[in-house]
């Protein structure tokens, strides 16, 4: 910040201008722009450009609230991106302490990058290979009755507990990611001082660890929580049937059904609820910067 | 102690659970294309047939093509605008800078399908449409934020001193950023556009909605094929994507690694 201050001049803003333009002229065309282009269609009763007559209508919002079924699958979204946020907390959190606090030197980088690295890799890819993993007959199928002495059918695909450990499995290296970045920053001293002072491990943990590395643990549930509840590609590919949530009935809308002013009225709702989540994590956010 | 050096095997071993629970579905995966069973029946049979096949399929490697074309322009827009911006964010002061800098969060905050799908009706409604254009068009402003973001955090290691003494020996605006500043955040752009490549080339829900039958790029190519039922081809072309973007990730992190020492 000081540097940017030393270079601080009068008539930034002109100077500023030309190199910033483009970015931001491109963000306002491309998200900004069809951002409050969907809110303004979602108040219609047909896409104006149809050729078909329209009028302003609050019936697609209306729609949500007199149908029982939107906000029954809005309600399984939230809880789908709840129990996700959880196990990658209860998976990542260790993992990252481990990398944090016990590995060392090469090591520590060496299995930092492989944590992260299928993070960056295709989603869907990942996605497809637990469907090898997960289908009858499949790898884990295979495996099991294979070292088992009696016969036992796993058949996960196309079940709820799929779409959960799709899900996990793409989102963990996030909660490893932030909760590493906090727990990393903790002086090993404090951890000391406290088992010194005759604390436990566990007491330690509770009171020092934990809250110390509260900002990334909120960080990486919100990261994860926010795409999870928008999720639509890994309910369809693992769930199968069951995997109906409220992302599925937005894409249904768009390619399926067409009724995009209806689609675009769920979208907004996703939308509010998410924005409404980031305004909670924030304040616990902007302290950890 | 002895407690500790169990629990800390134990964490070690937890990571490696960690690490089998992370690769090991991956590397089924792409074992599964090497094998010669359409049905992915074991006992395992070693082929590349699903490899060459792969080459046979038009629609698979016209969507390939479009996916490189819209990722390596995307990379160069996205390069060019977002270095300019954090140069501009990062030399000048201004009212409304912290809102402009909060702006950038929103397009990684929220859900893609959110921004596909608005994206979709908003060029829809002005005509645009859908296609390789409008594509193009959401994966730069989807990968814009990241650029400037990594681009700027190299610049916060910039020391400005550098280009007043640049200045005061006479060099133009223009010589002073090409010469000092540009060289100094390179390991930033680079990285910066690496990340630029795989956002767009992994890329699924945006383009997904922004593609018509003719118009179309991989990931959503292997969507569609994916409903339609599970082929050893789909495991070929999936494990080629894997390989390529791991290797791009694993170059990032080499000059992000580098960006990071002073």
């Amino acid at each position: 910040m000081a540097a940017q201050s030393a270079t601080a001049s009068r008539g930034g803003l002109r100077k500023a201008l030309p190199l910033m333009a483009p970015a931001y002229l491109w963000l306002t065309v491309a998200i900004f722009l069809p951002l409050s282009a969907m809110v303004f269609f979602s108040f219609m009763t047909d896409l104006p450009l149809s050729g078909k007559p329209w009028a302003f209508t609050l019936g697609n919002y209306a729609a949500f609230f007199s149908q029982s079924l939107y906000l029954t699958l809005l309600l399984a979204s939230l809880r789908l991106g709840l129990e996700v946020t959880l196990w990658c907390v209860v998976i990542g959190y260790p993992a990252a302490y481990v990398l944090a606090k016990v590995l060392k030197g090469r090591s520590r980088e060496a299995i930092f990058l492989l944590v992260i690295l299928p993070f960056w890799s295709n989603g869907l890819v990942r996605i497809f290979s637990w469907a090898m993993v997960l289908r009858e007959g499949g790898i884990l199928d295979t495996a099991l009755n294979a070292v088992l002495p009696f016969k036992i059918n796993i058949d996960l695909m196309y079940s709820y507990p799929a779409v959960i450990i799709g899900l996990v499995h793409s989102y963990v290296p996030y909660m490893v990611l932030t909760c590493y970045l906090t727990l990393q920053a903790i002086d090993d001293s404090l951890i000391e001082a406290g088992r010194s002072l005759g604390a436990s491990r566990l007491q330690v943990l509770k009171r020092v660890i934990i809250p110390l590395s509260m900002p990334g643990l909120v960080a990486g549930a919100a990261l994860i929580f926010v795409p999870v509840v928008g999720s639509f590609m890994e309910p369809r590919i693992l769930g199968g049937r069951t995997g109906t949530f409220y992302g599925t009935v937005i894409e249904d809308q768009f390619v399926a059904v067409f009724n995009w002013p209806l689609g675009a009225a769920l979208s907004f709702i996703l939308l509010a609820v998410v924005l409404v989540i980031l305004a909670i994590a924030s304040p616990v956010l902007r302290r950890a910067t | 102690m002895a407690t500790t050096r169990i629990l800390e095997w134990l964490g070690r071993i937890y990571v490696w659970l960690l690490l089998a629970f992370l690769y090991l579905p991956i590397i089924i995966m792409a074992l599964m294309s090497f094998n010669a069973s359409p049905f992915y029946q074991l006992p395992f049979e070693w082929t590349t047939d699903w490899y060459a096949s792969l080459w046979q399929n038009d629609q698979l490697i016209s969507a390939t093509w479009n996916s490189l074309k819209i990722a390596v322009i995307t990379t160069i827009i996205c390069v060019v605008l977002g270095t300019a911006a954090s140069l501009a964010l990062y030399r000048y002061e201004f009212r409304g800078k912290k809102l402009l800098q909060a702006l950038l969060f929103p397009p990684i905050a929220i859900p893609w399908l959110i921004t596909g799908t608005a994206m979709l009706i908003f060029f829809f409604g002005i005509g645009i449409g859908r296609g390789l254009f409008a594509i193009l068009l959401g994966h730069v402003a989807l990968a814009l934020p990241y650029v400037i973001v990594v681009v700027s955090a190299r610049l916060q290691t910039f020391a400005p001193e550098l280009e007043e003494a640049a200045r005061s020996l006479g060099a133009n605006q223009w010589l002073v950023t090409n010469r000092v500043t540009l060289p100094w955040i390179m390991p930033g752009v680079i990285a910066g556009g690496l990340f630029a490549f795989a956002v767009s080339f992994d890329q699924f829900v945006v383009s997904y909605f922004l593609s018509t039958p003719g118009q179309t790029t991989l990931p959503v190519e292997i969507y569609a094929a994916i409903r339609k039922g599970f082929t050893p081809e789909i495991n070929a072309v999936s494990t080629i994507i894997i390989v390529v973007s791991m290797a791009l990730m694993l170059l990032t992190a080499r000059f992000f690694k580098f960006g990071g020492e002073k």
